[in-house]
């Protein structure tokens, strides 16, 4: 690079740096500051008032006030997770939740991605299209699609009867079957996209390389393929992961009522407890659940948006 | 891997993959115009459960308040988005550089119940009256993280000598991001106003914690209507959204054409 080139950039650079001003104030008022408030929340006492927590904060008081707002804070709700076993179950569902639902969804998605990658290029964008659409489309939606479905005299027990194949209406929703199929069904495309952008982009010399030298078909996958394509399932299985173990609205509506998830326990605290409090500390104990996670996708994001 | 011929298994899987995304939501237009008032029964076809939607003022006006929400959100968060697209893709570095970039990142995976409760906390403290402008506030957050990733990947595949010609030739830096850069990035920052639009139209839980009372958004009526079971006026609504949101899909494809033709790869999302 020529050094008038170097020198263009730098003058183009430093003007550029000042657009960050606005975002990252908004972002640090909206973003950061909130998780002050749930964390100092979290270690207030539950009340009976509006808003249900005590006590208030009061920065116009000034230092002996804030003095004596810290005095007052206790981690009585994080024992209360602790102890009682309603949240600690919740928290190993919802882990072995997104676990298992991330399992089959790279199961399902690598090969559909695949068959995308092989697609003529011609066909390659209306088949991204294709999967888009869905992503897209609202969440509730989609579920509320396959309610339709599943329901008690719902299509497919329909079909089921008719074929002869049951002969009663078999109970779909409110079971964990439902569930796993309504967030599998849902967060495909989260699998699907960054998975194909791998595929598409690798260079398939390499592959014919490994068959002229004699690799057969499944030892050209397994050696050459996959292990290329790390970094699409790397980025798949965290962006299904993460917000799956936090999610509320498939279990909520296709689950049973007899085992919740996190996100739901949080819920509930929240619009029906009215426990702002052990809300807040459910958000705590979630999020630090979810840190080395959302470290590793940062990190991800980062080397594919900055690296060039 | 175009050359490559594509196996009875790639065809089958690809197959299996469309059917499974689509089957189910094309059950779902198909019974929106179901006549039967049992969802499962089919009565002919009708428009009726359209008409119902249309004469419910509740759910028009709760329709009508998404829309709203979408439309400031997406332009509040496309230009925030694109600022920060433009100072991490092109500016040198910059105190808490990690931080920000970090902050933009999170909320793209971020579990919506932590962004939601979190949002909500800070309302209540600063004493903000809970409703449209809260909800409104909440989706720019959430949404500008998306476009400036896709303005970020268009600006990464962008030629910089463009700009570096251009200041070469005499433009300040302010005069060649706009008269060179912007009308470059303009396609995918469209792109990716349309992508805030229809997530602040999609979604739930954000909006359930930070709105008000007597101001709910269309997710927020589908949900509560949902959980009382199926009905074929939510069938019909549904329809109509999935026809919006095609609308702006096939829009923000067209766009992003135009810019890939213009420029090199454009970016898928």
């Amino acid at each position: 690079m020529s050094a008038r080139r170097i020198f263009a950039r730098q003058i183009f650079a430093g003007p550029a740096r000042f657009a960050a001003i606005a975002p990252y104030v908004w972002m640090v008022l909206f973003f950061l500051v909130p998780f002050v408030f749930v964390l100092k929340i979290s270690l207030s006492q539950t009340a009976i008032a509006q808003p249900p927590y005590a006590p208030v904060f009061d920065v116009a008081a000034g230092f002996g006030a804030l003095k004596e707002a810290f005095a007052a804070l206790s981690l009585e709700n994080f024992r209360l997770l602790v102890s009682d076993n309603l949240y600690v179950l919740s928290y190993l569902r919802s882990l072995v939740v997104a676990l298992v639902s991330t399992v089959i969804l790279l199961l399902i998605g690598y090969p559909i991605a695949y068959g995308m990658a092989r697609l003529p290029k011609r066909w390659q964008p209306v088949a991204m299209m294709l999967v888009i659409v869905p992503f897209w489309t609202s969440f509730l939606i989609r579920i509320y699609a396959w309610i339709n479905i599943l329901q008690h005299d719902g299509l497919l027990n329909q079909i089921l009867m008719a074929l002869h194949i049951v002969s009663q209406p078999v109970v779909w929703l409110s079971t964990d079957g439902a569930m796993y199929l309504g967030i599998v069904y849902s967060y495909l495309p989260f699998m699907i996209l960054p998975l194909y952008a791998t595929l598409a982009k690798m260079d398939s010399s390499l592959e014919e390389a490994a068959a002229d030298l004699g690799a057969a078909p499944h030892d050209v996958f397994w050696l050459v393929t996959f292990p290329l394509s790390l970094s699409g399932v790397g980025a798949g299985v965290l962006l299904c992961f993460i917000p799956i173990v936090g999610e509320f609205v498939i279990p909520d509506l296709l689950a049973g009522s007899d085992s919740l998830m996190i996100g739901q326990t949080l819920w509930l605290e929240f619009f029906m407890n009215k426990d702002w409090p052990v809300a807040s500390a459910t958000a705590i104990v979630l999020l630090a659940v979810l840190v080395v996670p959302l470290l590793l996708y940062d990190r991800l994001q980062r080397r594919q948006l900055e690296a060039r | 891997m175009a050359q490559a011929r594509l196996s009875r298994f790639n065809v089958a899987s690809l197959t299996f993959g469309l059917a499974f995304l689509y089957l189910p939501i094309v059950i779902l237009v198909i019974y929106s115009f179901n006549a039967s008032r049992l969802v499962t029964v089919w009565g002919g076809w009708s428009l009726r459960w359209y008409r119902e939607f249309f004469n419910d003022p509740a759910m028009i006006e709760a329709a009508w308040m998404s829309v709203r929400v979408g439309a400031i959100s997406a332009t509040l968060a496309s230009l925030l988005g694109t600022l920060a697209a433009v100072a991490l893709s092109r500016g040198e570095a910059f105190r808490g550089r990690t931080l920000f970039s970090g902050m933009l990142y999170a909320p793209l995976v971020m579990p919506e119940v932590i962004t939601g409760l979190s949002l909500l906390l800070l309302f209540v403290a600063i004493n903000a009256e809970r409703g449209f402008w809260t909800v409104v506030v909440a989706h720019t957050t959430l949404t500008m993280c998306f476009v400036a990733v896709v303005v970020q990947s268009r600006l990464g595949s962008l030629d910089r000598s463009l700009e570096e010609a251009a200041m070469d030739l005499g433009c300040d830096p302010v005069r060649a991001f706009l008269l060179v850069t912007l009308p470059l990035i303009i396609p995918s920052i469209a792109a990716g106003w349309m992508l805030a639009f229809t997530l602040s139209l999609d979604d739930l839980v954000i909006a359930s914690f930070t709105t008000g009372p007597g101001s709910a958004t269309l997710p927020i009526r589908i949900y509560s209507e949902v959980r009382l079971g199926v009905k074929p006026e939510i069938n019909a609504i549904c329809t109509l959204v999935i026809a919006l949101i095609a609308v702006v899909i096939v829009v923000a494809s067209l766009v992003s054409k135009l810019s890939s033709a213009r420029g090199e790869s454009a970016a898928p999302l």
